[in-house]
């Protein structure tokens, strides 16, 4: 049977300050997190206990000092009351949303990330020199070769043997990137020089099938094992392959279609063989690369396909698999596998008939159609530094300045959360995950919080005892199981005295 | 959707409408008067939000130690 899925978004946004002075990238990264949080939420700290980045999901642990790790992923952390994680991790401001039940919520709490960032550079801009300013991009690379990333986190049962689970992925995350791709200028793979624009921000990146790095010799399928809940239950599976997204179906369509991927092959409903590729990291960028979407890619059985064929023979495997009613116990009555099949396949058919009708719902079309039209505008190549630009700026998170956000104003994009929604989630949780008992806790008693991760609370009740509460199951702690509780106990000790009773 | 049914439908789809066709039908015509002014529109608004020296600012941005 399958697993009820828990989804969500880290992401590592590209940050720079023009005008005077010379601010180092991760100053700014610091100042942003830094300004945003208020003084109690500051000085909760991270958990480290149960992280262990290093640990390989195909069952060994690799070398490197964990101490020094925790060290600079400690510099300038903060829990959020929307139970999120925002933090400097090297020269970047990382936003990693609360754990959330479906993708329209996962998008949802992934906007209210970009909200921060923007609230974020209002405040640091309150203290950098006149004249400077900070400028926060949401995309993947700087266009000379470095990337940074978007990762995306799902809960997979850990009994699908892990080959399995990457067999069955590399097919779909190379071919999903029609879809999925936020779309980039020109090429950063030394030696490709005849690429103007391709899909995906990340497939120049790509370099191994299958492994645990995440900064060099970049997987399509990473290996990182670290559950962030019972491992004895499951894995979360860290995908590091993909884009940051800004249009909000382009996001639902890339977590959604996974989520349901990921269902079929827990209930071992995917036939894995019809899909594996002869050359998966070549494959990636051959579809990358074509945004006519014609290239073929070659499959280990000898038959060739493109990357839409294949994403239809995926799409017929999910419908196929909804209508034996196998996975409905883990879907709860919720619609969302429904909602993500009908948009997948109004995607899919316009993909192959019109790209071009898609440029509301698919970044990469949507900022196509803007570099296309102002280059014939200006009579520009599509080397030029504001073809560069445009595609920069397209990812900016300050609704001024931010390319996408003024198609957002001329009402050219398709919505699926509301301001509102978005500006609430900056400060709420989500209802139905241990999310909303974390976020709950720091809004309640932060000054008795003393640390915070993903499966743990640590509380210093009367400045001797610290206690820790662990919250193993991401699906416990919600607001139906918590609320009355938190709501019973002004102070900490009581609710904790409650909790162990 | 069966592959062989998709694939007719997308030759159905794709089959573009004939200029004539298009000429005789003034509504369509509007409509594509009103889209390329309001691409116009979009096209000035980013003119004025675009960073200045473009060369420059794409030269200075570099990120390093990203994931």
């Amino acid at each position: 049977m399958p697993l009820r899925k828990i989804f969500g978004t880290e992401t590592e946004y590209g940050v720079t300050v023009s005008g005077p002075g010379d601010v180092s990238p991760v100053l700014v990264a610091s100042m942003l997190v830094g300004q945003y949080g208020q003084a109690e939420l500051r000085r909760v700290k991270w958990d480290f206990q149960e992280e262990n980045p290093l640990r390989d999901a195909r069952g060994f642990e690799a070398a490197r000092n964990k101490e020094a790790a925790e060290e600079e992923g400690a510099l300038v952390n903060l829990v959020l009351t929307n139970g999120a994680r925002y933090y400097v991790d090297h020269a970047h401001p990382e936003f990693s949303t609360p754990e959330t039940t479906n993708p329209r919520d996962c998008v949802l709490w992934d906007k209210s990330g970009e909200a921060i960032l923007d609230a974020s550079i209002k405040r640091a801009q309150e203290i950098l020199p006149p004249g400077a300013r900070v400028h926060v991009y949401k995309n993947n690379s700087d266009g000379k070769g470095n990337s940074y990333g978007t990762h995306e986190n799902y809960l997979v049962d850990r009994a699908v043997p892990f080959a399995r689970l990457a067999a069955s992925l590399i097919p779909f995350f190379v071919t999903r990137q029609i879809y999925a791709g936020a779309g980039k200028v020109g090429s950063e793979e030394s030696g490709v020089n005849d690429v103007d624009f391709q899909l995906s921000q990340r497939a120049d990146f790509m370099e191994a099938e299958v492994g645990l790095e995440t900064t060099l010799k970049r997987p399509i399928v990473n290996t990182r094992d670290e559950p962030h809940a019972d491992p004895e239950r499951y894995r979360r599976l860290h995908v590091i392959c993909g884009d940051a997204t800004m249009c909000e179906v382009t996001t639902f369509l890339k977590v959604g279609t996974t989520g349901l991927l990921l269902m079929l092959i827990e209930d071992e409903a995917l036939d894995v063989d019809s899909f594996t590729l002869a050359r998966p990291v070549e494959a990636f960028k051959l579809v990358s690369r074509d945004p006519s979407l014609e290239t073929t890619i070659e499959l280990a059985d000898g038959r060739s396909m493109t990357a839409c064929d294949l994403q239809w023979e995926y799409l017929d495997a999910v419908k196929t698999y909804l209508k034996s009613g196998r996975g409905d116990e883990a879907f709860g009555g919720s619609s969302w596998p429904e909602d993500v099949v009908a948009k997948w396949e109004s995607v899919l058919t316009e993909l192959d008939t019109d790209p071009s009708t898609l440029s509301g719902q698919l970044d990469w079309v949507a900022k196509r159609e803007l570099l296309q039209a102002y280059r014939e505008r200006n009579d520009l190549s599509w080397t030029d530094p504001k073809m560069r630009l445009i595609d920069l700026q397209y990812h900016d998170v300050d609704p001024e300045r931010g390319l996408y956000y003024k198609l957002v104003a001329g009402e050219r994009v398709e919505r699926l959360v509301t301001d509102e929604e978005i500006k609430r989630g900056m400060i709420t949780p989500p209802n139905d995950t241990r999310a909303y008992f974390r976020g709950s806790c720091l809004a309640r008693y932060a000054t008795s919080l003393v640390a915070a991760s993903w499966d743990a609370l640590i509380f210093d009740l009367d400045g001797q005892t610290l206690k820790r509460v662990p919250m193993l199951d991401p699906f416990k702690g919600t607001e139906a199981g918590t609320r009355s509780l938190l709501e019973t106990y002004a102070e900490p000790s009581g609710l904790v005295q409650a909790l162990q009773g | 959707m069966p592959q062989s049914e998709r694939q007719q439908k997308k030759k159905k789809d794709a089959a573009p409408p004939s200029e004539e066709a298009a000429a005789a039908n003034p509504e369509a015509q509007q409509k594509g008067r009103r889209l390329k002014e309001d691409m116009d529109r979009l096209l000035d608004e980013i003119d004025s939000v675009l960073e200045e020296n473009a060369e420059e600012f794409i030269k200075n941005y570099v990120q390093k130690g990203g994931q």
